[in-house]
């Protein structure tokens, strides 16, 4: 029993941090059916910002959390003015091997300037190594720290999405750009915003796996950013509580086919249980089947 | 007459590159390395002609050709070590393909009624799945992966399978069912209305395309003599997307120019490696923002469509 339950504490911190890189994948998605490979790279990008404010710059946890997200912020919304925003009209596809190509400028201009080896964040605060023991349960102070920031952004974000004027405006140009336009929103801004609040978010959770499991390299972002991709379709892509879902049961799965001791295998049973998941129904957990009119 | 020549044109020029690259190959001027390039540049090719077939074409977005190639690549490996002979080559070649195009045939039955980018993530999961499976069968050695199969792979079988695919997917792409994969490319349901079986004509595309996509990991593999599963990653499927998307979507000879173009300048860049990676997504970003149809749009580079190009008085020379 006591197994289990520290298994899903483990699963909930990993869960945490997909959930963040997830929900930037999922709002960008929703407002211009985009699948953004370079999301993963933004993630990569607030781990390093974090660990220099760390290191070169004696900066404390938070600080260096508020830096990177605030970094993140500003690289998503130039990648999406540089890269997205000339090709608004062109066939999705071609918007998604820019994507890519921005993915891979991000990583290798990383690896051009820090190398490809590992480094490892220094060492934190004797609360954030500490932990605690709750009927036998081991649960480190770090994981409460990441599963409760992760949280409190959510909420910050589902305010924002469902309560602030921007969040509406979001809304409506999700729903139909073209009208959203019409009445009076715009377009362009607020789809800079969506970049922002999505790369912030990846940010925080670039620099929660920096201190977390302590090493970062130039391509730590490629399979964090498949799962969290994962984890968005899985509950339903374009939709923030589906990504939310996706990502818990995604980090859960993992951890629990990891402490079944059958590790080489569990990306293998995510992607698995995913297709299963597709083929009953095919718009994800929480997608509404749409019937394609003529 | 008027049907026999431009065929004849065709032939010829298939016949004319083969035999020039041959003859560069025995005088000396093609020397190892730029013999591995090619290599790269045909296996692309087929690569990226049968992807073509299914996202270009049939419009069906699929990020799993990896775990095609894979299962090519691995089929041929394993019996050229056990059988290093000829005919367990060109039986590894087809048998890998086959085992592709039924392993195509069905994780396409079920997913294939996924749309747009649920039918791409579940590709890309399938993918996925084929490389965790090879990195613990008993028999693919894991993550270290099979090494010193017997090369039997030289420029006329890479020839022949190349220029196969390719005639063999554009002439496909000509008939009745080749026909039906455009159809449903342009729109499902007005196809469906119209008597096209939408569901066999998307099964199709992927057991056609599996198909070649097992049979290109069987070159490779008898070439390179070193497979592994995470040569056959994520990153695998998406290069071989680029090269169909540069290329242009739904144009055959657009692929043929982007994989020779890409390998080209890869080769090129192989001096600054601390920077390759970074001008090749540089190159992709520009070419997308400028030109985001790809190279050639949806149109082929035909032999009419050359002559256009001639000046007026050679094209009313010719017939």
């Amino acid at each position: 029993m006591e197994e289990v339950l520290q298994q899903v504490i483990n699963g909930l911190s990993q869960g945490s941090i997909y959930a963040l890189i997830a929900l930037g994948y999922t709002m960008v998605y929703g407002i211009i059916q985009l699948i953004n490979f370079a999301h993963g790279d933004v993630y990569m990008i607030g781990a390093f910002v974090g660990y220099f404010s760390m290191t070169s710059f004696h900066m404390g946890f938070v600080e260096a959390l508020i830096t990177a997200m605030a970094v993140c912020t500003v690289l998503g919304v130039t990648i999406e003015r540089i890269a997205y925003r000339p090709l608004r009209n062109s066939p999705r596809i071609a918007v998604l091997i820019t994507a890519i190509g921005v993915s891979l400028i991000l990583e290798y201009t990383m690896m051009y300037f820090f190398g490809a080896s590992v480094r490892s964040y220094p060492p934190q605060s004797a609360f954030m190594s500490g932990s605690f023991n709750v009927h036998g349960v081991v649960i480190k102070n770090m994981q409460v720290v990441i599963i409760g920031i992760s949280v409190t952004l959510m909420l910050i974000l589902q305010y924002i999405v469902k309560r602030t004027k921007v969040g509406k405006a979001m809304r409506a140009v999700s729903q139909d750009a073209e009208a959203a336009r019409l009445m009076g929103i715009n377009v362009d801004t607020t789809i800079s915003l969506t970049f922002a609040l999505g790369s912030a978010l990846a940010g925080a959770a670039g620099v929660l796996v920096g201190v977390y499991y302590n090493s970062i390299n130039p391509l730590m972002g490629i399979m964090p950013g498949l799962k969290a991709f994962v984890a968005a379709v899985f509950g339903g892509i374009g939709l923030i509580p589906g990504a939310l879902i996706g990502a818990y049961v995604i980090g859960l799965l993992e951890t629990g086919v990891a402490a079944l001791g059958y590790s080489l295998f569990r990306d293998g049973v995510v992607f698995a249980v995913l297709i299963i998941v597709l083929i009953v129904k095919p718009t994800g957990l929480l997608g509404k089947n749409t019937k394609e009119k003529v | 007459m008027a049907r026999i020549l431009p065929l004849l044109a065709k032939v010829v020029a298939v016949l004319a590159v083969y035999l020039v690259v041959q003859a560069m190959i025995m005088t000396g001027v093609v020397d190892d390395y730029i013999l591995i390039t090619m290599v790269t540049i045909c296996v692309n090719i087929i690569l990226a002609v049968s992807l073509n077939l299914i996202t270009g074409f049939t419009g069906q977005f699929s990020l799993g050709h990896a775990g095609f190639m894979s299962i090519g690549a691995y089929t041929t490996g394993l019996l050229t070590m056990h059988y290093p002979t000829w005919w367990a080559f060109l039986l590894g070649l087809l048998a890998g393909g086959a085992i592709a195009a039924i392993i195509g045939f069905l994780v396409g039955l079920p997913t294939l009624r996924l749309r747009g980018d649920y039918l791409a993530i579940a590709t890309l999961g399938m993918a996925e799945i084929i490389r965790v499976l090879f990195l613990n069968f008993p028999f693919t050695n894991g993550a270290a992966g099979l090494s010193g199969m017997p090369r039997f792979v030289n420029w006329t079988w890479l020839y022949v399978f190349t220029a196969g695919t390719v005639i063999l997917i554009s002439n496909f792409l000509r008939s009745m069912p080749g026909r039906n994969l455009i159809a449903v490319r342009e729109d499902e349901i007005a196809a469906s209305s119209i008597g096209v079986n939408a569901v066999r004509a998307k099964t199709l595309a992927f057991v056609v395309g599996a198909f070649f996509g097992g049979l290109a990991g069987g070159l490779y593999s008898s070439y390179f003599y070193f497979i592994k599963p995470d040569l056959f990653g994520f990153q695998k499927s998406i290069d071989i997307l680029i090269i169909v998307v540069l290329g242009g979507l739904g144009s055959l000879t657009g692929s043929v120019i982007a994989a020779i173009l890409l390998a080209v300048i890869s080769s090129l860049l192989q001096p600054f490696p601390e920077l390759r990676m970074v001008i090749y997504g540089l190159i992709l970003v520009v070419v997308m923002v400028f030109r985001p149809q790809g190279l050639m749009g949806d149109r082929e580079l035909t032999f009419s469509a050359m002559r256009r190009l001639l000046p007026h008085r050679w094209r009313e020379a010719r017939p």
